[in-house]
């Protein structure tokens, strides 16, 4: 068992791409869920958008994209988030909130299994995906994409950090962002739809508006996390974007805590560090023979994380509906 | 506030608005007011086989205070629903203000200066007591996106604040200001529905039971205010089983009987109409109605 590697492997994840595709997907769904209490179960479908927007706009002919330019393939990717939104809100932010649950968790699985599909591989990729829309991103890095940083313990492409810059200034963003909204009277609009719409309808508010608002928004959000993964992979998968993505962001926002700023962004952090602890852990067990394969080979240990993770949301609805920051008077998840 | 100015009393020489106009009216059902804020034709309300409203006509006076009446299930608050557009009547078309409001969405109705409470009360419980009186507020700059954040609506706030202030205290709730509305008790929760619908400076307030478990002490307190309203020139309807409040606030009363209306008059007149004892009580009592109905209520 190498614990230093474990440690490095754990404080890198805590700050790499992935803990901010996390974060910026539970942001999304702070605002929708911790928010305006809009049950939003296809975040990864808004995360989707964002990544395949650019990818498909920005990737070089040869592979099959368009060849736009990187901020044209950004634009695409905000516009097709946009008109997602509003897709699948038009016909539910009016009904009851389990409708927009069911939609938008058939919608974001709709919409996977539609850019992996054999038929339109010439247009999204089919399952292995977009790639080489990036590079003017790489080149625009004021750190040498090569070049290993050390900070202490700890080293850093130079590549990897560009990704982490941009990322955690788009986390800064939302975060502020989210934080001027809610302490507006227009935060205050959204934290009344999500006790009582009709009681909000009664004073003269469009309810649906706010609502629209809301999702849109959150689904930003989430796209910039899905542009955020796509441009540190070089590259736009299909299965990036199950529906495991958004149930790890949901896991994100409970654990730190819904309708607080900070909660997503820690929890974001603690979950894929602890994620990743598990799973490196895990591995140098195996690899150092102190499991016996009778009980379980490393393929297998592998998924000990996930259900550790599900131990920990369950126990974490349990014991601890506000997470992490939460003001228990002020969140319920049975609400 | 510049916001009062719409529900600011007619010109004087307008004799036709208020309570005192209503004098001259004839007492018969579906009777025409000199100057109805507030008009329904024909409006039926059904739920499968049940006929909850079933009302031919019916007009409510401008800057007055109109009780609707009517024993348990005589429905008053799906008549009062489908009045303010949360519900949609089968057939029928109403007006306020002149204005059709058939196919209005909530929202509008209620920005147009038509506000209305409901019988069990819709407190935002996870809201502070002050949070919750200036979401009433119309016109909030800071309630638009870019508006949030452009930050201009401090000022507003402030205005808005103070205002809900002074409700609340009128509403004896200045105490529970900072607390979440979830750890106020019944009767504080209707006080707080029926001040945060006045943060929205009503024309046409439309209250369903205000006074349901609220305290009697308060509850002359409050009818003053209600009075005041109507001195200030809006409109109040409410619905109410407690008689005195009935007898002692309204200038006009609507009598509801299993959807319909079966009497309208002034509350004198009410008092003593055999249909309306008979609503009530079942059969022909012949009692005091104010004696019979309080014991009722
Ligand atoms: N959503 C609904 N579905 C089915 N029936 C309903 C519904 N709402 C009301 N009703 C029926 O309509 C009738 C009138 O009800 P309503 O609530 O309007 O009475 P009400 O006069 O307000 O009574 P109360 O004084 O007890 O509040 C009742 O018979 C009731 O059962
Ligand atoms: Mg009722």
């Amino acid at each position: 068992m190498d614990w230093g590697f474990i440690t490095t492997q754990t404080v890198s994840a805590i700050f790499g791409p992935l803990a901010v595709f996390y974060v910026l997907g539970a942001q999304g769904l702070n605002l929708h869920y911790g928010y305006t209490g809009l049950l939003n179960f296809g975040q990864a479908g808004f995360m989707a958008t964002g990544a395949y927007g650019m990818a498909i706009a920005s990737a070089p002919e040869s592979a099959g994209g368009f060849g736009f330019p990187l901020w044209v393939g950004l634009l695409v990717s905000v516009l097709a988030t946009v008109v997602f939104a509003l897709l699948l809100g038009i016909p539910t932010l009016r009904l009851r909130g389990d409708y927009l649950a069911i939609v938008t968790i058939a919608a974001s699985e709709i919409l996977r299994i539609v850019f992996r599909s054999e038929a339109l591989e010439d247009f999204s990729g089919g399952n292995s995906g977009m790639n080489g829309f990036a590079r003017s991103f790489y080149d625009a890095n004021p750190f040498s994409n090569g070049y290993r940083y050390q900070f202490g313990p700890f080293e850093y492409l130079g590549k990897d950090l560009w990704v982490m810059l941009v990322g955690w200034a788009l986390v800064v963003i939302a975060a502020v962002l989210t934080f001027l909204l809610m302490r507006s009277p227009w935060g205050r609009v959204l934290r009344s739809i999500r006790e009582n719409e009709d009681a909000v309808r009664s004073l003269g508010k469009n309810v649906f508006s706010y609502k629209m608002q809301s999702l849109v928004l959150g689904a930003l959000m989430g796209a910039a996390g899905g542009v955020v993964l796509a441009l540190y992979q070089n590259l736009a998968t299909p299965d990036d974007f199950g529906t495991k993505a958004t149930f790890i962001a949901y896991t994100a926002l409970i654990l730190g805590g819904a309708a607080r700023v900070g909660g997503p962004i820690v929890g974001g952090m603690i979950f894929y560090g602890f994620f990743t602890f598990m799973q490196v852990t895990a591995g140098q067990m195996a690899k150092a023979e102190l499991l016996p394969t009778s009980i379980m080979d490393d393929v297998q240990a592998g998924i000990v994380p996930f259900l550790l993770l599900g131990l920990v949301l369950m126990l974490l609805v349990v014991f601890r509906p506000q997470g992490i920051f939460g003001d228990r008077r002020e969140i319920e998840l049975d609400g | 506030m510049a916001e009062h100015a719409q529900a600011s009393p007619e010109a004087p020489p307008d004799t036709r608005s208020g309570p005192a106009a209503l004098a001259g009216v004839a007492r018969e059902i579906g009777v025409a007011k000199p100057d109805p804020v507030l008009v329904a034709d024909s409006m039926v309300r059904r739920f499968g086989g049940v006929t909850a409203v079933n009302v031919g006509h019916v007009e409510f006076q401008r800057g007055a205070i109109t009780a609707l009446i009517g024993p348990n299930g005589a429905g008053k608050t799906t008549f009062f629903n489908l009045l303010s557009c949360f519900d949609q009547p089968q057939e029928g078309t109403w007006s306020f203000n002149g204005q059709i409001l058939n196919g209005v969405a909530p929202y509008k109705v209620a920005r147009r200066g038509m506000v209305r409470t409901f019988q069990l009360t819709k407190a935002l419980t996870k809201l502070t007591v002050i949070e919750n009186m200036r979401l009433g507020a119309q016109g909030q700059r800071g309630e638009t996106f870019l508006g949030a954040l452009s930050s201009m609506w401090g000022s507003q706030e402030r205005e808005i604040t103070a205002r809900a202030d002074a409700l609340l205290e009128r509403f004896k709730l200045d105490h529970m200001r900072e607390e979440f509305a979830a750890s106020l008790s019944g009767g504080q929760r209707k006080l707080l529905e029926m001040a945060r619908a006045l943060m929205t400076d009503p024309e046409l307030l439309m209250l369903d039971e205000p006074m349901a478990g609220v305290n009697p002490a308060l509850k002359q307190s409050l009818l003053g205010h209600v009075k005041t309203l109507r001195d200030e020139g809006r409109s109040v309807i409410f619905v109410e089983h407690d008689m005195d409040m009935v007898f002692d606030i309204s200038d006009w009363v609507v009598v509801m009987a299993e959807g319909r209306i079966i009497a309208e008059g002034t509350p004198a007149e009410i008092g003593s109409n055999v249909a309306v004892i008979d609503a009530y009580l079942g059969t022909h009592h012949g009692a005091e109605l104010s004696g019979g109905l309080a014991g009722e209520s």
